[in-house]
């Protein structure tokens, strides 16, 4: 063992799982259903700090987003339409799945024992299709970070399918609960005065910061940390606080819930359109070195963006900004369109739904 | 073969492109439906991206038939670096099944949604049906192991919902789809953790890669229990025995749409990755490999193909009792994986295709019954035959070929898997086929006693025959299964030029 | 010990799967075995980046690996040492994993809003959430299916 185990990194390491452990297991025993929700919220934030340990920077952003943000709220919604805060326990009907998860955990342990060495860099998985990524990303794409460079581009494919799964989200929860008439959950204002004035000055100052960095998020992920997925969430994070603070019936005359399924088609469009050109300018679907064709490659000023030896730097640039673009607004617009389907659900919709 | 070619006509460009266009018209499509203005210019919008993509699935097959197999990268990196399809001939095969089954299954749902589900709900019903058309021919075209979980996956999420609609006619579609998608989503979950540990072992997510690197490796602890994870993982997706609690419900309690494409095609799927795990990415000859198909496979199957046939026996209601058929039909197919012979693949292989159609058959003749009936009880059925004796003929020819009557290509795949079995001296897997046979005659010759010979109850609802752009699919599918009945050579070609290339490639 | 060292982060992230999946299969609420379910989904993705964890790596943003300057560097190092350890004798983790952990957290939060979709339409439907009442009332709708006598 040549690596120190005793380091600080490590140490934090089994300090956070050991914290995720706990957390877990309050989950299995409580009994409360709002507890568990936000100690899966606690559970997401420890998970992506963790992350962050594992030098997982991108996943971590992720986890943070959409385990500890979008989740809860789905979840906060859904046992608010179901009415139920508490469990029933009954310790004879546990018997059973005690036996099953003790033979899949040991089966499991077992095969762990097969498992490279924690941190060994010479791992099979650290050393093949990995290691080669690190190396040929700069010379192939031309982007700094190489997990934008594999999720965009030689894994684009994943990430196709990725935004249809949201997609498919979206026209599930639509199918299931999109429809029929809203209650209005505007906070009253009351004539003795308005209890929410604080939160409606400070939000609306919020709101384009919020959007703001979600651009930034979205723009700057071939650098940094950061991309379509995470950037769509907190765009739609500022969309679901101005639901909150001012009603669903203002934001859902500024963001339409039928506009809002469109555009999550449409980003899906865009990302498949993207691959067509490349297909039809003569390369493979999502070859982005096919985007420009050589006549509009030769138009770009030498030098401008990335390596001038490589004109196709430009494709995979714009390639990935534009798959990225879909991938926001696929994600946003499904985000708001699941939280629309929770929120503010009426007895007239699912006497319309029952009538069917 | 030649008949093949003469069906695909299309230019050479086309054709090259034919792999991926296949996965990405019907995902087109669902984007177009979710955003058409009406059903009705959803439904158009889905019978021609479903057209579309079972013609691009014609050029797959052809050109697979040709070439042996096709590897189509995606993204101009090449494998293990990229994602690439690969498809040999029975991949190709069984993404020309999902093609013809879907495009009838779309021209059906024109009056079997109407009657079905709300109007304002059709367009995205068409889009969550097309999403499901388009994973389902990604898992089978993909050469990539976690590319596969994505395909999974959206072929299932949006199914899950699409399932859920059924509550309009019978309220336990709810929790039959909650329990699929918690099912559904454990199987995922458990065939990503078993990739995750051939990752460990191999560094890389490419099938073809990883078979070339697993072929030279110890048989460790944690690729075994890779295997054994995608193994439950995908048997779940595939409803085998006894990992199928989710399947009667989903199935029987669907809008009819979905149960004629589910049917006849998402287990299929699965049950086909499941084959490419076992033939193709898992080394052939090891001690554990062998284990696995003789001590574990080969029983359970044959418990399920005995077990839910006696089940669809005693149940009383008629979609349920072609629910659990399924189940028992799916075991048969892996009885012929166990035999782990080339044969026997391909016999799987040709009977996963037939059983597809003749259950697409079945289930659409129910729809179409449940366009002027409510009926669920088998008694409810009776003499429905005088009132629709079109849709009640092609629900006869579908049943013929699940007994396996001569002429249908039921009795084919049968007898296939029979003569597999018995090529491999397994003699024993012969006599629960036979078994599991006798069975089958027992609860459909239930069925079309009621139907054809017994005289519909006084003041019983009267069924109608369905208006003529119901019946025609209906008719197609039936007359697909009489056609490969009696003359088989197209799927047999491409599940025999599959099977043979993958024991070739591993002597 | 040693073992135990090395594999730490495998025994946690069995024992949150065990949590999870023990969740989905005890629990008789559906909102509780989707919170199971979302718990066991996410296990994987500390599965996937354990294994990936490179010691003493750093993020994989690389700012000039394989550039004009990174090559001359490159050319000055010993090649053993660039395959370790990279042109600027930073390591860097390893990016895959950290893709398909991506991929899978998203298509989780698309399983959990789809799943508590269907559970807020099951309790419209039949009242209750808790899977053994559903079931009892679904035996009443299979009855209703037989005829009157």
């Amino acid at each position: 063992m040549t690596t120190p185990f005793l380091d600080a990194n490590f140490a934090l390491n089994v300090a956070l799982l050991l914290m995720l452990l706990a957390i877990a297991l309050a989950v299995v025993r409580t009994r409360s259903l709002l507890a568990a929700i936000l100690l899966m919220g606690v559970y997401s934030f420890v998970v992506a700090a963790w992350l962050m340990v594992m030098d997982a920077a991108d996943v971590a952003f992720t986890e943070a987003v959409v385990g500890a943000g979008i989740s809860t709220i789905v979840l906060l919604g859904a046992i608010l339409l179901t009415h139920g805060e508490v469990v029933r326990v009954n310790w004879r009907l546990q018997v059973v799945p005690a036996i099953l998860v003790l033979v899949v955990g040991g089966v499991l342990i077992y095969a762990a024992g097969g498992l490279p060495n924690f941190g060994d860099p010479a791992s099979p998985a650290n050393s093949h299709v990995g290691r080669i990524y690190l190396e040929t990303t700069y010379g192939d794409i031309g982007a700094p970070n190489v997990v934008t460079a594999v999720l965009a581009s030689y894994r684009g494919f994943d990430t196709l399918g990725e935004t249809t799964v949201i997609f498919a989200a979206c026209v599930g929860v639509a199918l299931m609960l999109g429809f029929g008439p809203r209650v209005d959950t505007a906070p009253t204002v009351d004539v003795m005065g308005d209890h929410h004035v604080v939160l409606r000055v400070i939000s609306k100052m919020l709101i384009p910061l919020i959007v703001l960095f979600a651009l930034y998020v979205q723009f700057h992920g071939d650098l940094g940390a950061g991309g379509g997925f995470q950037a769509g969430v907190i765009m739609a994070v500022a969309v679901i606080l101005h639901a909150m603070i001012f009603g669903l019936g203002e934001t859902t005359k500024a963001f339409r819930p039928g506009v809002m399924r469109s555009i999550s088609a449409f980003g899906v469009v865009l990302y498949t359109g993207v691959g067509i050109v490349c297909l039809v300018n003569g390369g493979g679907f999502l070859d982005y070195d096919f985007l420009f064709t050589p006549q509009v490659e030769a138009m770009i000023p030498p030098g401008l963006l990335g390596d001038p030896d490589k004109p196709h730097h430009w494709g995979q640039h714009f390639g990935i900004l534009f798959i990225e673009l879909g991938v926001l607004l696929t994600v946003a617009s499904t985000m708001v369109s699941i939280f629309y389907g929770f929120a503010g659900r009426t007895i007239e919709a699912i006497k319309a739904e029952r009538g069917s | 073969m030649i008949l093949l070619e003469t069906l695909y006509v299309a230019p050479p460009t086309l054709t090259a492109q034919a792999p991926v266009l296949a996965i990405i018209v019907p995902l087109l499509g669902a984007c177009a439906a979710a955003l058409a203005p009406s059903g009705r210019t959803g439904w158009m919008i889905s019978v021609i991206a479903s057209l579309f993509g079972g013609w691009m699935a014609l050029a797959v097959a052809t050109e697979a038939m040709r070439e042996g197999a096709i590897v189509y990268v995606l993204g101009g990196f090449n494998p293990p670096l990229g994602i690439a399809l690969r498809i040999d001939a029975m991949g190709a095969l069984l993404g020309l099944l999902i093609g013809a089954v879907g495009a009838l299954a779309a021209v059906f749902s024109g009056h079997s949604l109407v009657a079905e589900v709300r109007t304002e709900k059709h367009t995205l019903f068409q889009a969550g049906f097309l999403l499901c058309q388009a994973g389902l021919v990604g898992i089978v075209y993909t050469g990539d192991a976690f590319n596969a979980f994505v395909f999974l996956e959206i072929s299932s999420i949006g199914t899950y919902a699409l399932i859920a609609i059924g509550e309009g006619r019978d309220r336990r579609a709810l929790p039959a789809a909650f329990n699929y998608l918690i099912l559904g989503t454990v199987g995922a979950t458990l065939y990503v953790i078993g990739v995750g540990f051939l990752y460990a072992a191999t560094g890389t997510l490419n099938m073809a890669d990883m078979a070339a690197r697993l072929s030279t490796l110890d048989q460790n602890a944690s690729v075994q229990a890779g295997f054994a994870f995608i193994m439950v993982g995908l048997g779940i997706k595939a409803a085998m025995f006894p990992l199928h609690g989710w399947l009667p419900g989903a199935y029987a309690h669907a809008p009819s749409l979905m149960s004629i494409f589910l049917a006849a095609t998402a287990t299929k799927a699965s049950i086909y990755l499941m084959a490419r795990f076992l033939f193709e990415v898992f080394p052939d000859g090891t001690a554990f490999g062998e284990a696995f198909l003789t001590w574990v496979l080969a029983p359970l199957a044959a418990a399920g193909a005995i077990i839910c046939s006696i089940q669809a026996v005693f149940e009383r209601e008629l979609r349920r009792i072609i629910a659990f058929s399924s189940i028992a039909q799916v075991g048969f197919i892996f009885l012929g994986f166990a035999l782990g012979s080339a044969q026997g693949l391909s016999a799987s292989v040709f009977y996963i295709v037939a059983h597809g159609l003749m259950k697409a058959a079945m289930f659409m003749a129910l729809g179409a019954l449940a366009l002027s009936i409510g009926a669920r009880r088998l008694d409810e059925f009776a003499g429905v035959a005088r009132e629709a004796p079109w849709t009640a003929v092609a629900f006869a020819v579908g049943a013929a070929s699940l007994v396996g009557t001569p002429l249908t290509m039921g009795f084919l795949a049968k007898w296939g898997l029979i003569e597999a079995a018995i090529a491999s001296g397994q003699i024993w897997i012969a006599v629960v086929m036979a078994a599991g046979s006798v069975l089958t005659v027992i609860y459909v010759g239930r069925i079309m006693e009621a139907m054809f010979f017994r005289a519909p109850a006084p003041g019983a609802p009267r069924a109608k025959e369905a208006p003529l752009g119901a019946l025609a699919p209906l008719l197609a599918l039936a007359g697909l299964s009489i056609w490969f009945g009696l003359d088989a050579s197209i799927p047999e070609q491409l599940s025999q030029a599959g099977a043979a290339r993958l024991f070739e490639v591993r002597p | 010990m040693s073992w135990l060292a090395s594999h730490f982060n495998y025994v946690i992230v069995v024992a949150l799967m065990m949590a999870g999946l023990f969740i989905v299969f005890s629990s008789g609420n559906l909102i509780k075995r989707m919170i199971g379910l979302a718990l066991f989904q996410s296990s994987t993705g500390l599965f996937y980046i354990s294994l990936s964890k490179v010691s003493g790596a750093t993020a994989a943003i690389t700012l000039d690996a394989g550039s004009v300057d990174g090559k001359a560097l490159a050319s000055q190092l010993d090649p053993a040492y660039v395959q370790q350890f990279g042109v600027d004798g930073v390591v860097y983790a390893n990016p895959l994993p950290h893709v398909l952990i991506l991929t899978a957290i998203v298509v989780g939060v698309a399983t959990l809003a789809v799943g508590l979709a269907i559970a807020v339409r099951v309790r419209e439907a039949y009242g209750t959430v808790e899977a053994d009442e559903i079931e009892a009332l679904s035996r009443v709708t299979a009855e209703q299916a037989e005829p009157a006598r």
